[in-house]
């Protein structure tokens, strides 16, 4: 069974416009699920409203949100984010600005263990030295005891996903965790989070625009166009074969690792018109 | 290291400060009208005496000697003698300053306390009416002036129900067994806590006069940036971790909301101290405000000059404090 299981999520601005229309997508444990779509589609909306981490411009309209069979959208708050801290964990987009500058790295890494889990310190600090060993952070004796600015962009990516993995969350949401990083460090992350991933077993939505990264990482992948799911598939059978207008010109829309310098065709007009009427047709079928 | 250098640069320039402030006011004191000696003189005396008298003190001479003589003076811990009480000044100021530095420091603690109240209340009412009533008091609270709170305090608390004294540091029928001016300090030192209450119940009414517009201030500047720290991304992902509300506002919030607010806690805080003159005035507390404003009417030089002295060196020492705390506070400072 899927451990995440979102149903006919539908999420709007207070008192505006929808954001997310209807959506439905799965994650099975230890799957990796691509979330892809031009910017402003939704993609992060999806996974706030996991983490429950919605802004409070927005409101959940319906649907459900099943993590491991709970409806979260059902639980009173305390629990829900109770629920979320334990079997679920973020990989932001920029490692920048999501550590806290005044905290020491290893507090950062252990206090969800110590205050959410309720592990003692010594067997949490043990826990994060070794993560950090395995995201392969050197000295990592020295690096607990850090504050963030000492360190660079991609280490402290490092220590993110470190963070995320530190509770053996059965599901990770990572945000377009490489764009805020140098060209370089990029693929030394990604690879990172896919072993991370491997090893642990973790299920993952792994936001992106890339549809590169989605073939190499991803085993399924969900195609958002304003706030709806347009298409879900199979990565081979994506690859192979897209079902949608949209997503097919999203594809060729992207550059071919095998051949980057070819030239690139642009959605076409008519496509974003048709999958617009779509989505005015599916706005008109009622829900919202 | 990043203290040290504050420290030291401070230090000079702190000097710097402290030259030019003599400098002014030796000079500033003596340009305006009214002379000491034939205030203190009784009527009748004659132009002789008041000629001898200016001699003794050594007003007779050009303004420059003067300084200087007052200058080598300071430079040797002797500011020189009150005319009017004819005592050392550097006595009087420094027995009165433990009563303005409790003063103010109290003022400071509850102008802290209700503000950072007000800001984590608002903080963490955001959005709801809660927030918009502590919006209003704070606008109310820095609309009007200390002195003007001393007078609502004193004709609320003294006069309509009178339940703080208004007037004096201690009850004077109190028998004082300090050995220090620190009576608020020392009290508790010495656990007498009749004496404790006695000297809190006089000083409320003052430090509140005093603290109402600071925490305002306070309460102000830290919501605003409590607020805009609340959406950074290291809060969202402490959410995620499974905290709440309370969690996030003052473990991941609070310290790096407080940074921008503290410094310009430091400059209104040396406007507090600079009010206290106002408010001991009002309140008849027994502070170097009330007796900076006597001896400005009695025009005694050289206790002017003094309290001067002693007030640069308070704000100075205020602006340090802040920057060092300011240096502890922030790694970033502290490592570089
Ligand atoms: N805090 C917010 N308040 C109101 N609307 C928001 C907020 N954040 C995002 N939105 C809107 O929600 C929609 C979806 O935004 P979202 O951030 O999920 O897009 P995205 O697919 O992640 O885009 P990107 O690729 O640029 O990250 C957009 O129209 C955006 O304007
Ligand atoms: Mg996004």
């Amino acid at each position: 069974m899927s451990f995440l299981s979102i149903r006919e999520l539908s999420v709007r601005l207070k008192g505006g416009p929808p954001l997310l229309r209807r959506v439905s997508l799965d994650v099975a444990a230890g799957e990796v699920r691509g979330l892809v779509g031009e910017s402003g589609a939704g993609k992060s909306m999806i996974g706030k409203a996991v983490l429950g981490i919605l802004p409070g411009s927005v409101e959940v309209t319906g649907g459900e949100i099943r993590l491991d069979g709970v409806d979260l959208l059902a639980l009173p708050p305390a629990e829900r984010r109770r629920r979320i801290g334990a079997t679920a964990a973020l990989i932001p987009q920029d490692p920048l600005t999501a550590l806290n500058p005044s905290r020491r790295i290893g507090g950062q890494i252990t206090d969800r263990l110590v205050d959410i889990l309720g592990w003692e310190r010594g067997r949490a600090e043990a826990r994060a030295r070794e993560l950090l060993a395995e995201v392969q952070i050197p000295e990592p004796e020295r690096v607990l005891r850090n504050y963030p600015h000492e360190l660079s962009g991609g280490m402290r990516q490092r220590i993110l996903i470190a963070s995320a993995f530190a509770a053996e969350p059965k599901l990770i949401v990572a945000d377009e965790p490489t764009t805020a990083l140098d060209v370089t460090v990029q693929k030394q992350i990604l690879k990172l989070i896919a072993g991370m991933q491997a090893r642990h077993g973790t299920a993952l939505l792994f936001v992106t625009h890339d549809l590169g990264v989605v073939s190499k990482v991803c085993q399924s992948l969900s195609v958002l166009y304003a706030g709806m799911v347009v298409e879900d598939a199979r990565v081979r059978d994506f690859f192979a074969a897209p079902k949608h207008a949209y997503s097919a010109a999203l594809l060729a829309a992207t550059p071919k690792y095998t051949d980057p310098m070819a030239s690139l065709t642009p959605v076409p007009d008519a496509v974003i018109e048709a999958v617009r009427a779509e989505v005015a047709a599916a706005d008109r079928g009622g829900h919202g | 290291m990043q203290l040290l250098r504050v420290f030291l640069l401070r230090l000079v320039t702190t000097a710097v400060t402290l030259v030019g402030v003599a400098v002014i006011v030796f000079f500033v004191i003596r340009v305006v009208p009214g002379n000491p000696i034939a205030m203190m003189l009784p009527p009748g005396a004659t132009e002789a005496d008041v000629a001898a008298l200016t001699a003794l003190y050594g007003l007779d001479k050009p303004l420059p000697a003067q300084f200087l003589i007052w200058a080598g003076g300071v430079l040797q811990g002797d500011f020189g003698t009150s005319i009017t009480t004819r005592q050392p000044v550097l006595g009087l100021v420094l027995g009165r300053l433990p009563a303005t530095l409790e003063l103010s420091v109290m003022a400071l603690v509850m102008a802290v306390v209700i503000g950072g109240v007000a800001a984590l209340t608002g903080t963490r009412r955001r959005g709801t009416r809660v927030e918009g009533a502590i919006d209003i008091a704070n606008g109310m609270a820095l609309s009007v002036p200390d002195f003007l709170w001393g007078l609502v305090l004193i004709l609320l608390f003294g006069v309509l129900v009178p339940v703080f004294h208004i007037s004096g540091r201690v009850t004077p029928s109190l028998e004082l067994p300090f050995t220090t001016n620190f009576y608020l300090f020392e009290s508790l030192i010495r656990l007498r806590f009749d004496l404790w209450l006695d000297i809190v119940s006089h000083m409320l009414m003052p430090a509140l006069a005093l603290a109402v517009p600071l925490a305002a201030i306070i309460g102000q500047l830290l919501k605003q940036s409590l607020k805009e720290t609340m959406h950074l991304d290291y809060v969202t992902l402490a959410r995620t971790k499974g905290y709440g509300e309370n969690h996030v506002i003052l473990r991941e919030a609070l310290r790096n909301a407080v940074l921008p607010t503290l410094t310009l806690v430091g400059v209104q805080f040396t406007f507090l101290i600079g009010g206290t003159v106002i408010i001991e005035r009002l309140f008849s507390y027994e502070g170097l405000g009330n007796m900076a404003i006597d001896a400005v009417i009695n025009r005694d030089l050289p206790l002017i000059q003094g309290i001067v002295i002693l007030f640069a060196v308070i704000f100075t020492g205020v602006n340090l404090i802040v920057d060092l705390l300011y240096a502890a506070l922030n790694p970033r400072l502290r490592h570089a």
